[in-house]
């Protein structure tokens, strides 16, 4: 027998490599992994949903985690809706001039913060604040055995630690995003009003006239949802990490990767889901 | 055959046939051990020989496939989470680093398994405590009581979570390799504290290792995981007197005891 052709295998190799079915299989094999990867997102979730219902109610444990997501978040929710305020107002007013209209800037401003700006913001910068600081948490619990120990006292860690997170950020999401709002709105003054002397009356009135409270509750709604999505995303990734510092690192990465994407994809098709829900008939 | 459904007065736990397998990985084959009343019971093996998981099982953290444990005469498999609750209040566990809550300080830390199972007046929790800490030779530390786990030494952690483990009178303590990582004078002090706390809360000590030099000084008892199974058990001295062939690799690699000359 001769030798066997080194240069077959590689062939044969790029043979395989060529047919569109390798692509398309290559295409289609993450996605079991994916779909179990989301199930035990949401297996998660509805374990700590369920752990709401049975006493005992760690109240204390909630507002502490208030007290990190909402009370911790303040600052950095007043600089960011502040400049983001004032950066649209710039560019709006700056669109408006074409035709003359800057009067319109507090209309604009106003509903693109309600509705979009401030709770998609807020929850990404909640997620690099708050998220992140969840996921290193409970990754370095995992690993230093704490989440064991915590099993020894005959104490679920998804009731002790996911619960309390999930319920702070659902209800401390919409708060910060109704905050950003508002310091949104006086980044608009400062710009709008004080920087551009458009008539502070007219911008009110325009306001007024545009903005509807249904696109706050709207935002709200959004806000809701990006919270449970990130406690749960962060929650998920820092007690499924294994192995020892690096993998926290990882875990808190993950965490926020995917909580950012997952806000963004989820913000679309609940504006469908809330366009059906709440006809947009103001204009 | 004897009753392993009865109490026993020299055997606290009695491991029978215990399999379990995670998908294709068998990690206990079938694991028959007696763990004695009072007694330093030591469980020595190497790393992946299932150390672990059979400590959890002891506490039952994890079901087996098969196999049957009894504690006290009471076969824990299978009951339910209320029972299980209920048995697990016998056993303390003490983890391989402590294993203290970060954002717990060190009273809220020791104070943890009363306050999660009973309702009992802040104050006597408090004196419990504060008893336990003073018996453990942390009384004296100046404001241990407020500090928390990051502010403590490693070895004041592990005796913090060791106290964590007493709080609740346990009957039976699980250490799992409490030398692991330490130098030799922290072992040595290690030792010496699961010798007291043996004697001095008349607890039965199960302690999970691969130290051998730790387990020749203190063990009463020693058994061998290899594989799986149980390959030898007994007391130190018969285990240092007939030597199974593994047990005698195992020792004679870390070079620390010299059979034939009996426990002292």
């Amino acid at each position: 027998m001769s030798e066997p052709d080194p240069s077959s295998g590689a062939g044969r190799e790029g043979a395989i490599r060529r047919h569109p079915l390798y692509w398309l299989g290559k295409a289609v094999l993450p996605l079991p992994s994916a779909v179990a990867l989301f199930g035990e997102h949401v297996m998660l979730f509805g374990r700590a949903l369920s752990w709401l219902m049975r006493p005992p109610f760690r109240l204390r444990l909630v507002l502490d985690q208030m007290e990190f997501v909402g009370v911790g978040s303040l600052p950095i929710i007043m600089l960011v809706g502040f400049f983001t305020g004032a950066v649209t107002a710039l560019q709006a007013i700056l669109a408006l001039s074409l035709f003359q209209q800057q009067r319109y800037v507090g209309f604009g401003v106003g509903v693109s913060l309600a509705r979009e700006l401030a709770p998609v913001f807020t929850a990404l910068m909640i997620t690099a604040r708050a998220g992140s600081g969840m996921a290193t948490e409970l990754a370095s619990m995992k690993i230093t055995e704490q989440v064991d120990a915590l099993t020894t006292f005959a104490v679920n860690p998804v009731q002790y630690l996911v619960t309390p997170r999930l319920v702070a950020s659902a209800f401390m999401l919409p708060v910060l995003s109704m905050v950003f709002n508002v310091v949104g709105l006086i980044g608009v003054y400062v710009v709008a009003i004080l920087s551009y002397h458009i008539d502070l009356g007219q911008v009110l009135a325009l306001f007024r006239w545009g903005v509807d409270p249904i696109d706050y509750i709207e935002g709200l709604i959004k806000a809701f949802f990006f919270g449970i999505t990130m406690a749960t995303c962060a929650c998920y990734q820092g007690l499924s990490v294994r192995g020892g510092a690096k993998e926290v690192g990882l875990a808190t990465t993950r965490a926020v990767v995917s909580t950012s994407v997952t806000v963004l994809v989820l913000d679309y098709f609940l504006i469908q889901i809330m366009n059906v829900l709440f006809p947009y008939g103001g204009l | 055959m004897e009753d392993l459904h009865k109490r026993d007065e020299s055997w606290q736990i009695r491991i029978r046939g215990l399999h379990k397998s995670f998908g294709s990985q068998q990690v206990l084959r079938g694991v028959d051990l007696d763990i004695e009343r009072g007694k330093i019971n030591i469980i020595i093996g190497g790393s992946g020989q299932g150390k672990s998981v059979l400590m959890k099982h002891l506490m039952g953290l994890l079901a087996p496939d098969s196999g049957h444990i009894y504690v006290d005469g009471q076969d824990i498999i299978g009951l339910s989470d209320v029972a299980i609750a209920k048995i697990q209040r016998k056993f303390g566990m003490v983890f391989q680093y402590a294993a203290l809550f970060d954002s717990l300080n060190v009273v809220e830390n020791i104070a943890f398994p009363l306050l999660e199972r009973y309702r009992l007046p802040k104050k006597e929790v408090l004196e419990r405590v504060r008893d336990l800490l003073a018996r453990l030779d942390l009384g004296r530390v100046t404001g241990i009581e407020e500090k928390f786990p990051a502010e403590l030494s490693g070895g004041m952690r592990k005796r913090v979570g060791l106290a964590r483990a007493l709080i609740d009178r346990p009957e039976i303590l699980l250490y799992d390799e409490p030398t692991t990582g330490l130098d030799p004078i922290a072992v040595r002090n290690v030792d010496q504290m699961i010798r007291r706390t043996a004697d001095d809360f008349a607890v039965t000590s199960v302690v999970i290792s691969h130290d051998m030099a730790s387990t020749f000084r203190i063990a009463d008892r020693i058994a061998m995981l290899h594989e799986g199974t149980i390959v030898a058990q007994g007391t130190r001295r018969d285990i240092m007197a007939a030597p199974h062939p593994v047990l005698k690799e195992f020792v004679e690699v870390s070079g620390t005891v010299a059979f034939g000359g009996a426990a002292s």
